[in-house]
């Protein structure tokens, strides 16, 4: 064996890309689960939800199908994003291979960069399959292509940087499941995924907009249909700043090594 | 010319437990160097302060002149860890581990220095198999070959030889002996003292965050030589440690 200090200078560059590539492998090793799994789920609400309310019409002219198409999309973005990042740190954290990456010469923004877009590559690749399977029952619009992608794109980035943040603050399995179905589930069934938020009571359509998840499903579904609850633009606002503040959060977590480097 | 390792009135609580108490310590290039304690001594905490896994409250400490923490990046490529506990990612096969391991750390086309690390762990047969499927000892050896991937002057390895066979614990102690004649740093914790006393030069031992004792493995020996309670045979690192954990002085 050739001494390693006599070798050649090695030339170093960043580990962002290698992170990035590890992530993404983590979740395609297991895609049965990891992206086959959600599309099933979601083909089997609209199916359900679609001969339930079968010839029911949202905004006055639109089938409650093609209206529920966005929706499903948007919530499996949303919730394959979260699980990417999460489910990948609690596991590292539990099983101890996590400190092969804290080993590493990563800044926080690069740890950050890395774990958040594999969660926005998981979303919307589950995102894409739910599409491609749902647009056989109902063809939606596509009215605002560019719109479709921005929400899709920061909806899956919010979720991913909720995820890092669950699985840097969670221990323990139960833990993380009691932020998901506490705190991600509920936000994301009640942001009008199934339903327009004014055929809601007055009071719960207040309640709506104090939920961040509503901007997104709102926004990407004005991409589709050219129709909203609310202005695109006031929904691309909110989501913009919800965003910031998860990034925010989830970078100083990491910058201070919260749970991590301790 | 840099010390491999050097630490500067390093402090650290957990709450009310004082894990280490200003700790000073200089590890030259080129040494093969043990740190020897009980359990709860601290050995644990001074290298991940040193791995960056942990920050000191107070103190300096530096890989061959970079600070492990204004100079992160330096210092973790300087350094090799060996981790204490069998850990692995079950989602890959050997060479996935080691060619992702050299990617974190900003190294491409690592192919042929990978292959020569496996070569000599006696890995090329299990490159391809999920990590999983390895036997403790062969997890073992992963581990050595991720500290090794990047080529780091120092390494450190923490107890590497707890749960191993004594077949695994010779041709690693071999192999480190070796990368030791070729240059690197080898800072060592182990509970076998005996490996202690046949590899390192010089050796530290910490007793409740303190260090109680530091000279060259020689001279401990020597100082503590008339100690032995039966008064016959050679002594032996062991009673060196007992006699210094439990308050003996010279």
């Amino acid at each position: 064996m050739k001494p390693i200090l006599n070798q050649p200078s090695i030339s170093y560059g960043s580990g962002f890309p290698t992170l990035l590539r590890k992530e993404v492998m983590r979740f395609y090793k297991v895609a049965f689960q990891t992206v086959a799994a959600p599309v099933l789920t979601a083909v089997l609400y609209l199916m359900i939800f679609g001969h339930v309310l079968e010839g029911k019409e949202v905004y006055g002219r639109l089938n409650y199908t093609a209206f529920l198409i966005p929706g499903l999309v948007m919530m499996s973005v949303l919730q394959n994003a979260f699980a990417n990042t999460s489910s990948s740190l609690i596991q590292s954290k539990v099983t101890g291979n996590l400190v092969f990456v804290l080993l590493a010469p990563f800044s926080h923004l690069e740890f950050y960069a890395a774990y958040v877009l594999a969660a926005v590559f998981r979303g919307i690749v589950v995102g894409a399959g739910v599409l491609l399977i749902t647009v056989w029952f109902a063809t939606p619009l596509f009215e605002h292509p560019l719109w479709i992608i921005t929400f899709a794109l920061l909806g899956a980035a919010i979720l991913g940087s909720m995820g890092l943040i669950a699985g840097i603050w969670a221990d323990k399995y139960d833990q993380l499941a009691a932020f998901q179905n506490f705190i991600i589930m509920p936000a994301t069934m009640l942001s009008g995924v199934f339903y327009s938020i004014h055929s809601l009571p007055a009071a719960w359509q207040v309640v709506s907009h104090f939920n961040p998840f509503f901007y997104m499903i709102d926004g990407f579904r004005y991409g589709f249909f050219g129709v909203s609850d609310i202005s695109p633009w006031n929904s691309l606002a909110i989501v913009a700043c919800f965003f910031i503040l998860v990034s925010v959060v989830a970078l100083r977590l990491l910058q201070k090594g919260y749970k991590l480097r301790n | 010319m840099h010390a491999a390792i050097s630490i500067e009135n390093i402090s650290k609580n957990y709450g009310a437990l004082q894990a280490l108490n200003d700790i000073s310590l200089t590890i030259e290039q080129g040494e093969f160097f043990g740190l020897l304690g009980p359990n709860g001594a601290g050995k644990t905490t001074l290298i991940s302060i040193l791995a960056g896994l942990a920050t000191a409250d107070s103190g300096h400490a530096a890989i061959m002149g970079a600070d492990v923490q204004n100079q992160f990046r330096e210092a973790r490529r300087m350094l090799g860890v060996v981790p204490q506990e069998l850990v692995f990612d079950p989602f890959f096969t050997v060479r996935e581990t080691l060619q992702f391991q050299s990617g974190y750390f900003g190294i491409r086309n690592n192919n042929s220095w990978i292959d020569e690390i496996m070569a000599n762990l006696d890995l090329i047969s299990k490159a391809d198999s999920n990590m999983r499927s390895l036997s403790g000892g062969m997890k073992r050896r992963v581990l050595v070959a991720q500290a090794l991937v990047h080529r780091p002057p120092v390494i450190i390895l923490d107890e590497p030889t707890a749960g191993v066979d004594v077949e695994l614990r010779q041709s690693l102690w071999q192999f480190i002996s070796r990368l030791n004649q070729d240059g690197h740093t080898i800072v060592l914790t182990t509970h076998y003292l005996e490996e202690a006393e046949a590899l390192c030069q010089r050796i530290a031992m910490l007793k409740q965050g303190k260090i109680v004792a530091l000279d060259s493995t020689a001279n401990l020996l020597s100082q503590y030589g008339s100690v032995k309670k039966d008064g016959e045979g050679k002594t032996d690192l062991e009673d060196v440690f007992v006699n210094i954990m439990s308050g003996g002085t010279r």
